[in-house]
């Protein structure tokens, strides 16, 4: 599937703003995304998604246009996945 | 031989700098002086909007840095470099609390380098309040559990109410110099507590310390310890400066003496940072805050000053020379003020207006080395 990055974690890509990760077919979820987006590009996941599993308080991600509430939002393999800095800093 | 070094009897003997790393909310500066302490030269920014809570160089090895780090839309970070600030690695594994509960670090706060003994170790504290261990020069760092999974640690440590206003902190990782397993730390809130057994397990260590904010005056534990200090060469001499007052204990004592008291009463004994002299045990200074009605922490009137003594906190000094004499408001956070080793000791602190002022003579003259920096989080020389 395809992500889009954002400038906020470019430094991870190489300063790709989308990459393909491949995710297992068999009912994929946001989890499975992240954790292979963490295995192409080591920490990551823990940047945007905390310990407990939580999407950080400033972080959305959107599933196919969608906002995710978390990890165990469904994905597709050919699906698009975004993540944004919320508007919010300072 | 580089250059600038010198050879006496078969030591090489590098120029006396002091280099002073800068973390800011804003990202890393570095600041080093000349030989004579006099010339300082600003570089930087790494880690440009980073919100770099602490950088700390190994003296162990001379080389290895650590940055504690996040941004405001990203989760705690650790980067490491092994060539004194050249290049960088991110952790591979960052403080972070076991799965399954219902914490997760917030930032890291606070690192200390491991004993002399065990090169690759540092640990870590965190907010909300947590211990972390590293046995990979940073690379990976795991909980101490006998801290995080202590049975009484919800009491130690409170609740949301007993943090700063940025959360609440664990700080002040102290390890003995003569004992890789005994060891200290401090939190805001809930006070000092020491270890004997390498983290293991932990004792309050808080007895004669002032908790005004509680109902109970004397507590066993739920103070407000804002910096915490061992002397490197006496390591039974504790100094800390706490939300109440200025202390001093003497181990194997477990009553602390407030030695607060006898400063200005103008000025009181609130503030944050606590600095010791490098060999001295009985020379340190505090720099003052107002902590008074709503606990403004800014400079008492706004004639921002540093006080040392040399007798233990017995008697204490105002050193302001080189200072503005008023309308300078400055805030000074608990990691950034520090001292370098040399024979005749410099004293520097970084304030939350972005500015770097610093001693070349122990705190009898000021001059500011930097400004227009970010919101300065901490400063320690090497």
């Amino acid at each position: 599937m395809n992500v889009r990055i954002p400038g906020l974690l470019r430094s991870y890509t190489n300063g790709a703003e989308c990459v393909d990760v491949h995710v297992a077919p068999a009912a994929p979820t946001l989890a499975d995304a992240l954790e292979a987006l963490n295995e192409r590009y080591p920490g990551m996941r823990f940047r945007i998604v905390d310990e407990q599993g939580a999407i950080r308080a400033h972080i959305k991600i959107f599933v196919d246009g969608g906002l995710a509430r978390d990890l165990a939002t469904p994905v597709r393999t050919d699906g698009e996945l975004m993540i944004v800095g919320a508007l919010s800093g300072g | 031989m580089a250059t600038g070094a010198r050879k006496s009897a078969g030591v090489v003997r590098r120029p006396q700098v002091t280099t002073l790393l800068i973390g800011t909310r804003k990202g890393l500066w570095t600041l080093t002086s000349d030989a004579a302490r006099r010339a300082w030269k600003l570089a930087g920014p790494q880690f440009l909007g980073n919100i770099v809570h602490h950088a700390v160089k190994d003296p162990r090895d001379g080389e290895t840095v650590l940055v504690a780090a996040r941004t405001g839309h990203l989760g705690p970070t650790v980067f490491r470099s092994a060539d004194r600030g050249k290049t960088w690695k991110e952790a591979t594994r960052p403080p972070a609390f076991k799965p399954g509960g219902a914490r997760s670090v917030d930032h890291t706060f606070w690192l200390t380098p491991g004993h002399a003994s065990q090169p690759g170790t540092w640990y870590a504290g965190t907010s909300p309040q947590g211990l972390f261990r590293s046995t990979d020069g940073g690379a990976t760092w795991s909980g101490v559990d006998g801290f995080n999974e202590h049975p009484r640690r919800k009491d130690w440590c409170g609740g949301d109410k007993d943090g700063t206003p940025d959360g609440p902190k664990l700080h002040s990782i102290l390890v003995d110099p003569r004992d890789a397993k005994h060891m200290y730390i401090g939190m805001s809130g809930g006070g000092i507590f020491e270890s004997t057994n390498a983290g293991a397990d932990w004792n309050p260590l808080n007895a004669g310390v002032r908790a005004d904010f509680m109902p109970d005056p004397d507590p066993e534990f739920g103070h407000d310890p804002h910096c915490v200090r061992m002397h490197p060469q006496a390591p039974d001499r504790l100094y800390h400066q706490n939300h109440c007052g200025i202390y001093r204990l003497d181990r194997p004592d477990t009553r602390w003496t407030e030695i607060g008291a006898t400063m200005p009463k103008s000025v009181g004994s609130i503030g944050f940072p606590m600095v010791l002299h490098p060999r001295d045990p009985d020379t340190l200074w505090v720099f003052p805050m107002d902590g008074t009605s709503v606990w403004p922490r800014v400079s008492p009137g706004g004639k921002p000053a540093a006080y040392r003594s040399v007798n233990g906190g017995r008697t204490w000094q105002r050193q302001a020379t080189g200072l503005p004499a008023a309308q300078a408001w400055w805030t000074v956070k608990r990691q950034a003020m520090t001292a370098d080793r040399a024979a005749t000791v410099g004293v520097y602190f970084g304030t939350t207006s972005g500015e770097i002022w610093g001693s070349r003579d122990e705190g009898r003259t000021w001059k500011c080395l930097a400004r227009h920096l970010p919101h300065v989080y901490s400063v320690e020389a090497s």
